[in-house]
């Protein structure tokens, strides 16, 4: 009798078999198709079906309630950084849909995977300045990988199948699905079918054996190569590739604030950070190598400096995924086009195993300069005054470099990437290209819910902080156990820097006169401390980090501290100050 | 780097939307846009966009690889002068009356290989394809006739070359061995 009941099994699991349902209904069942057991978003009228949809299916999907939609955006960031699933949002029309901008810009530019579903007024509504009406199509789209709308419910399962795909695929980022309030309650025959392809789209560009060729021959010629890894490694899976590459090659290699963790902190080829407030040796021997490798990275200008003064004097190469990085602002001599992971692996093969002791040590030498200089006062402060530096120190020693950082951005956000110790990858989240302060709380959270078995902590200064403040609701009632670590100078710390060195001393708008934050945190019954003496601090930390849940800790640090080093704007890498 | 005259021509699907995103490109690096056409091209359900620019060759060339990085265009490339074969359309509106003053607006139509689109009892409608340095040439020369209304269309132009990019756009689409979603 099996045999005849097989058959019938079979077809009634397979996802061709098509099924009466609502929009609405089809939205939640791709979901459940596409892995989703978390999302992140705020219910109104457009969006009312879905939600509705969704209390039926409490148990396999779990929604939280963002405070805000940017919020909801930018836990749904950190839940996709922390996990290497895509993030999802679900927002209403109108204002909750504009409230999306900000977290699809940040993913857009830091190729973060997203899939954000809106509500829209009903279809013979459209342009007709209904009620909560917005062009959401149009203002997202210089802010999306692919965007579209829908306005009939059987358009649902291709149009949500493609943004999953277009989303993850390649290389990733944030798309949007528009959907009118009339297709989502509108009944359909619903089937569905994994989007695998598009027949305009090339995700990852095939790759070319004689770039590879002409690499390896570089490389292998090379007396002073420099790599520059960023977020590709990570998104591409490859770091177990390049650490086999780095170390056949004894190749020194820096990295991005998107590449950071990708490469554990201790490894003896991780020369630091890049940029404007990276280590001195990356940035001073950049103008001294003579083959720059980059990476997964796409020379930013906060990592290039003046471009007139960056590397002229080296052969680059260029090992990228998405084509119009190439020459984009760094003109390449080879650029090796593919996922990283596959022409790290067929570079590995052609390169000769090396070793660069002399050319290592001059980072080590630029180290012990900028230990001198910088590091040593930072980590361990001789004044009265708290360092941002000296927190992070501690925190390295409580968490062992296990944990995962999320910072907001600024001064904390600098000084964290410069001193956190990291031993795994995907441990670092941060707001990158677009700079977004108030992205650390919300992110925090989501990467807490993304990866529940590590230590979570999200370092945030007094500004960023009470951007999205109001998600320590969010932490409490989803319970995300989540460190928060306030590190308070009472200032815009990176704001007021600038104004001391670069506008004399005119300090504009950057003083922030503070609500009580322990007040504020103990109103979300958040358990809170707050550090002013050096003597409590060691105690404190051992508290924030062991407690079991969510936790705020604020640190009173010094006012008027700076970041150091330094690359001015407008100057070159080799320009960078130590004071 | 000088400012030259480019045609960028791109091949895609036809979805709502994707001229917007093409032009945010443009906009995104305050490039002005000189004309836009878009229409069928030579395979079934591909379309096909010509965009005319004044710009440097190193700003064309990074911003074909993001007009090409959309998820809808098939590929896109940029041609100089030389590299097209290329027209613009003018319609030229004039009262008929200017037509009984003798055969000067005819012969200035025959000489510069315009015709009459119609003629009707008040106007007529001359039609010149060309460059656009001869369309306004001879609205140069109507203009004394009175020029009721003036209209000039968006460049369109094919490759010199043997194998233009849509040979390449066919072999991708021939090749294809992906699923796709239906």
């Amino acid at each position: 009798m099996s045999t005849i009941e097989a058959p019938t099994k079979t077809e009634m699991n397979s996802t061709t078999v098509t099924e009466r349902v609502t929009g609405a209904n089809a939205v939640v069942r791709i979901l459940l198709e596409e892995g989703v057991d978390l999302v992140f978003g705020y219910p109104g009228g457009a969006i009312m079906p879905v939600y509705d949809s969704l209390y039926d299916y409490q148990q396999q999907i779990h929604h939280v309630l963002a405070r805000h939609e940017q919020g909801a955006t930018h836990a749904a960031q950190g839940y996709a950084r922390a996990s290497g699933k895509v993030g999802v949002c679900l927002a209403t029309s109108g204002p909750g849909a504009t409230n999306l901008i900000t977290g699809l810009a940040d993913a857009q530019i830091d190729s973060t995977p997203m899939v954000c579903i809106t509500g829209q007024v009903p279809s013979g509504l459209l342009g007709s300045d209904a009620f909560q009406e917005t062009d959401v199509i149009g203002i997202s789209m210089p802010v999306t990988k692919w965007n579209t709308q829908v306005t009939r419910a059987e358009e649902i399962p291709e149009a949500l199948a493609k943004a999953f795909y277009i989303a993850k695929s390649g290389r990733p980022g944030p798309v949007l699905v528009d959907i009118t309030k009339d297709a989502q309650f509108q009944e359909f025959d619903f089937s569905y079918t994994k989007c695998t392809g598009l027949r305009s789209y090339v995700p990852v560009p095939k790759l070319d054996p004689t770039k590879v060729e002409q690499a390896a021959e570089l490389i292998n010629n090379a007396e002073r190569p420099f790599i520059l890894f960023g977020q590709g490694v990570i998104l591409g899976n490859a770091e177990a590739e390049f650490k086999t590459f780095i170390e056949k090659t004894g190749i020194p290699s820096a990295w991005t604030i998107m590449g950071l963790s990708a490469l554990e902190t201790d490894h003896p080829l991780n020369v630091g950070m890049l940029g404007m407030h990276g280590n001195y040796g990356p940035n001073l021997l950049t103008n001294e190598c003579d083959v720059l490798i980059a990476i997964g990275m796409r020379f930013d200008d906060r990592v290039t400096g003046n471009l007139s003064k960056y590397a002229k004097q080296a052969k680059v190469i260029h090992l990228e995924i998405d084509p119009a990085e190439i020459d984009k602002n760094v003109k390449t001599d080879v650029a090796v086009l593919g996922d990283c992971k596959e022409s790290l692996t067929a570079l590995i093969e052609k390169v000769k195993p090396n070793s660069h002791k002399e050319w290592l040590q001059r980072f080590r030498d630029c180290d012990a300069m900028e230990h001198e200089k910088v590091i040593q006062g930072e980590l361990h402060p001789t004044d009265e005054k708290l360092s941002m530096g000296e927190v992070i120190r501690i925190i390295n020693e409580k968490t062992n470099g296990d944990a995962i950082l999320v910072t907001d951005v600024g001064q904390h956000q600098m000084v964290a990437c410069r001193y956190t110790k990291f031993n795994q990858s995907k441990s670092n989240i941060t707001s990158g290209g677009l700079g977004t302060m108030g992205f650390g709380l919300p992110a925090g959270l989501g990467a807490a819910l993304g990866a529940p078995d590590r230590t979570v902590v999200a370092v945030i200064g007094d500004g960023g902080l009470q951007m999205t403040i109001q998600e320590f609701a969010t932490i409490y009632q989803t319970r995300a156990n989540v460190k928060v670590l306030l590190l308070n100078n009472e200032f815009l710390g990176m704001v007021r820097q600038w104004q001391q060195l670069f506008f004399d001393k005119r300090y504009s708008a950057t003083e922030m006169i503070n609500p009580d934050f322990q007040t504020i945190a103990k109103g979300y019954y958040i358990p809170t401390n707050k550090v002013t003496e050096r003597e409590k601090l060691d105690d404190a930390i051992t508290e924030f980090i062991n407690h079991d849940g969510a936790y705020f800790l604020e640190v009173m640090v010094g006012k008027e501290n700076n970041v150091f080093p330094m690359v001015p704007s407008g100057c070159g890498v080799a320009e960078i100050r130590l004071e | 780097m000088e400012k030259r005259e480019f045609t960028i021509t791109a091949y895609t699907e036809n979805t709502v939307g994707l001229l917007h995103r093409i032009t945010i490109i443009f906009t995104k690096r305050k490039i002005n846009i000189e004309s836009i056409t878009a229409s069928e091209s030579e395979m079934e359900n591909i379309y096909r966009f010509t965009i005319a620019v004044t710009e440097t060759e190193e700003l064309v060339g990074k911003v074909v690889k993001q007009i090409e990085k959309l998820v809808e265009v098939h590929k896109a490339a940029y041609f100089k002068k030389d590299e097209v074969v290329q027209q613009e359309l003018a319609l030229y509106k004039l009262a008929t009356e200017s037509l009984t003053n003798g055969l000067k607006v005819e012969r200035i139509v025959r000489e510069h290989s315009a015709r009459f689109l119609t003629i009707e009892k008040n106007f007529v409608v001359i039609e010149k394809a060309g460059y656009r340095r001869e369309a306004f040439a001879l609205f140069e020369e109507l203009k004394p006739f009175g020029i009721k209304e003036f209209v000039l269309s968006g460049r369109v132009a094919v490759s010199r070359a043997e194998r233009g990019i849509g040979a390449e756009v066919r072999e991708l689409l021939q090749s294809e061995t992906m699923e796709h979603t239906p």
